[in-house]
């Protein structure tokens, strides 16, 4: 397949991976924020190439994961009301809540659907005007255009039974977080792509002058991703701290302008809490007081829904970096994909259920 | 985790039936949470929830020596002949796909599950469940592909039975077909007799049906050439098992894909597997498809395929066999049976690093970014 094969060619992931281990005159520490490329790293093996030219641990970019457990409550309680009908991304519908999750809730009559656009959710709401059309809308910046372009669809044909649960995070609010931690181990970071096609890397740029730290925009073939951590280690090893740009037949300096734009109208920037980490300030999007319409959250005054994370779980220090997946003392035995004790387990892009899903025969037990 | 082994005698629906726009999530298998007073969709996936019906409701009600070995098909000896009987529903949604319909699948479904267990398929019954109003004309066009489909496989269809049900109890309509087989002399076929250093072979392009099927349904916006792979395989096994008596075990990678069944085998022989991804045979449009829908290829249903573990010895001799026969002219050897990492199925990459290749447990379901 044209675009996909070339970045996936085992002679040049090869002669990339022996590059970088020439290069590399230590154990380097690097973080790739997404959970997407933390599932490329892993189904390729990219780790057994690099052996220990380079340390590689994974950041909280699975938006599944740090969906906070009592918006998942919201959307359970939601899916189980009569005259609801919830929608969301496949993935969403295993992902356990305190008690239960959206596979038992439509086991029990909820009226639940999975969907590849949201588009697909409103002309839902537009075919079934009796029903309330509740959108479960969670992810990073990739997502909040595709979530503000169906609000501002719903609003062109005048749904009045249309809404979305919205759990929207910020890559560049938790990466700050994570280099003020006085924990921090990370050198450099591969940032999200898909992310950057959206917003552009201005961002970046300003967290590069704040911490001096390299940061490589990376995309998600395995060519794509040991290009970037070449791109990085050769940073670390001149001394430099600059926003490169390895996914250049994606991500433009200025980003995707009328994504931001939609964006912009429907979405403000708000505090957010994040599963496995807790509250990071101005890390989230809100729903805009004038789109209060479209805020299930408002429209169905859902409230307080306080939540626990069972204790054994050490998933802030996985998301942070600090520790990796293999570990934790539950990892494959109390904690799997089916039974998982916390957020990086839950969702295939975390980083505990890529280790679980792709790497558990090479961990030694 | 604990052996799944799927079960022909006692098995669930091989597409679960819903409305189109959550099929997405009843192709894959849902989990986690264990399932406590509901009948779930991923009951009926073939993977974790279908194997808990199984050991906690069904076995220990009906449990006896025979179901207990949960092969694809009984084998039980009368008179010194040793049958195979099988029985399978069929639930598939769309009735009609590229490639066939829910009759010529009924028939081919059955009389495989027969032939994965070394047996000349001799007769098949037939019940159908038909929805109040379903036209007339849909039904007759169903029975003359099931007619087509047995008379060119050779096997009769020798009684059947009709049921109908008040509309909005069933979808349109389901089928049932039982087979009853005899097994060939001397042979004996199971998934817990594979060995270290045996040979894996599979006959063809993998993950058609499936991708046929996600095609046809609604919500998924695209266009495929792709035909499904529904076949009779008992001839191709007839020309296998008349090359080679060296076979220990053949499966059809149907619910969950080629991944499911080597880790069923795996699990029930106890032994690892090694894979070589290059190996593989994916058609180029089901590669894309699966790029697009965010699938594994190894994931995907078949029902035209089989896999075959075979002796090292006569491995090349089962391949020239397979490939000699039209149903199997792109079959490969895509890796060996291993003594190291038992009960996990690990694949080469094409970068030459390894993963595992897992039960089907997270990863189909579509992806947000």
């Amino acid at each position: 397949m044209k675009y996909l094969d070339e970045y996936r060619d085992a002679k040049i992931a090869r002669g990339l991976a022996a590059e970088i281990r020439r290069r590399s005159t230590r154990p380097w520490v690097l973080m790739e924020i997404c959970g997407g490329q933390t599932h490329t790293l892993m189904r390729y093996g990219i780790d057994e190439l690099l052996g220990n030219a380079v340390h590689l641990v994974h950041g909280p970019g699975c938006p599944v994961c740090v969906t906070p457990l009592e918006t998942i409550d919201r959307a359970l309680t939601l899916a189980a009301m009569p005259d609801v009908t919830l929608v969301s991304y496949g993935d969403m519908l295993r992902v356990p809540g305190s008690n239960t999750d959206l596979f038992h809730v439509k086991a029990e009559g909820g009226d639940v659907r999975v969907v590849y656009s949201p588009t697909d959710a409103v002309q839902l709401a537009g075919s079934q005007p009796d029903r309330n059309v509740v959108f479960f809308a969670v992810g990073f910046e990739t997502t909040a255009p595709a979530h503000a372009m169906a609000i501002l669809q719903a609003e062109r044909l005048g749904l009045k039974n249309f809404s979305i649960l919205a759990s929207h995070v910020l890559v560049p609010p938790a990466i700050r977080t994570l280099l003020n931690s006085p924990r921090n181990r990370v050198q450099a970071f591969i940032a999200p792509g898909h992310v950057c096609t959206v917003v552009g890397m201005r961002e970046y740029e300003d967290l590069v002058s704040e911490f001096h730290v390299p940061i490589v925009v990376g995309g998600f073939e395995p060519v794509d991703l040991l290009e970037a951590i070449r791109m990085l280690v050769v940073q670390l090893e001149e001394g430099r701290s600059e926003v490169e740009n390895q996914y250049v037949r994606s991500v433009q300096y200025e980003g995707n302008k009328a994504a931001q734009e939609a964006v912009a109208r429907v979405f403000e920037v708000a505090d957010r809490k994040w599963r496995g980490i807790g509250p990071i300030p101005v890390s989230g999007l809100r729903i805009k007081d004038s789109y209060a319409l479209y805020d299930a959250e408002r429209v169905f005054q859902l409230g307080c829904v306080c939540a626990e994370e069972p204790a054994e779980c050490i998933s802030a220090e996985v998301l942070l970096g600090h520790k990796k997946p293999t570990d934790c003392v539950a990892f494959g035995t109390r904690c799997t994909p089916e039974k998982p004790l916390g957020a990086p387990m839950v969702s295939s892009e975390g980083a505990c259920a890529a280790y679980y899903q792709y790497r558990r025969h090479a961990v030694a037990r | 985790m604990p052996p799944i082994t799927n079960t022909g005698a006692m098995r669930s629906p091989a597409e679960p039936v819903n409305d189109d726009t959550q099929d997405l999530a009843a192709f894959s298998c849902p989990l986690p949470l264990p399932a406590r007073d509901r009948i779930l969709l991923g009951h009926g996936s073939g993977g974790k929830l279908s194997a808990d019906l199984l050991k906690d409701v069904f076995l220990p009600a009906l449990g006896n020596p025979v179901l207990n070995r949960l092969e694809d098909q009984a084998i039980v000896s009368l008179d010194g002949a040793r049958l195979a009987i099988t029985t399978d529903s069929f639930v598939v949604k769309p009735l009609f796909f590229r490639g066939g319909d829910i009759g010529s699948l009924a028939v081919h479904g059955t009389i495989n599950d027969l032939a994965m267990g070394g047996a000349e398929p001799l007769w098949l019954s037939v019940a159908f469940i038909l929805e109040e109003g379903l036209f007339t004309e849909t039904l007759r066009r169903v029975v003359a592909s099931m007619h087509q489909a047995a008379s060119s496989a050779g096997v009769p269809i020798v009684t059947g039975d009709t049921k109908v049900v008040e509309k909005g109890s069933a979808d349109g309509l389901f089928i049932n077909t039982t087979g009853i087989g005899r097994v060939r002399n001397g042979i004996s076929l199971s998934a817990s007799q594979a060995q270290p250093g045996d040979a894996i072979l599979v006959s063809g392009f993998l993950g058609d049906h499936g991708i046929a099927i996600l095609a046809e349904r609604e919500g998924l916006q695209f266009e495929t050439q792709v035909q499904s792979d529904s076949a009779a395989l008992h001839s191709l096994v007839a020309h296998l098992l008349d090359a080679t008596r060296e076979v220990r075990c053949l499966r059809d990678p149907t619910r969950g894909g080629l991944s499911s069944t080597l880790n069923e085998i795996a699990a029930s022989s106890n032994v690892g597997m090694e894979l070589n991804e290059t190996a593989i045979p994916v058609r180029e449009e089901v590669r894309g498809a699966c790029e697009m829908l965010g699938l594994d290829p190894m994931y995907v249903a078949n029902e035209g395929k089989l896999v075959a573990v075979v002796a090292a010895s006569d491995a090349q001799k089962a391949l020239q066999a397979l490939q000699a026969h039209p149903l199997g002219h792109d079959a490969a050897i895509i890796g060996h049976v291993r003594a190291e990492h038992p009960r996990m199925v690990v694949m080469r990459t094409a970068l030459g690093t390894t993963r595992i290749v897992d039960m089907l447990a997270g990863d189909q379901l579509p992806r947000i970014c």
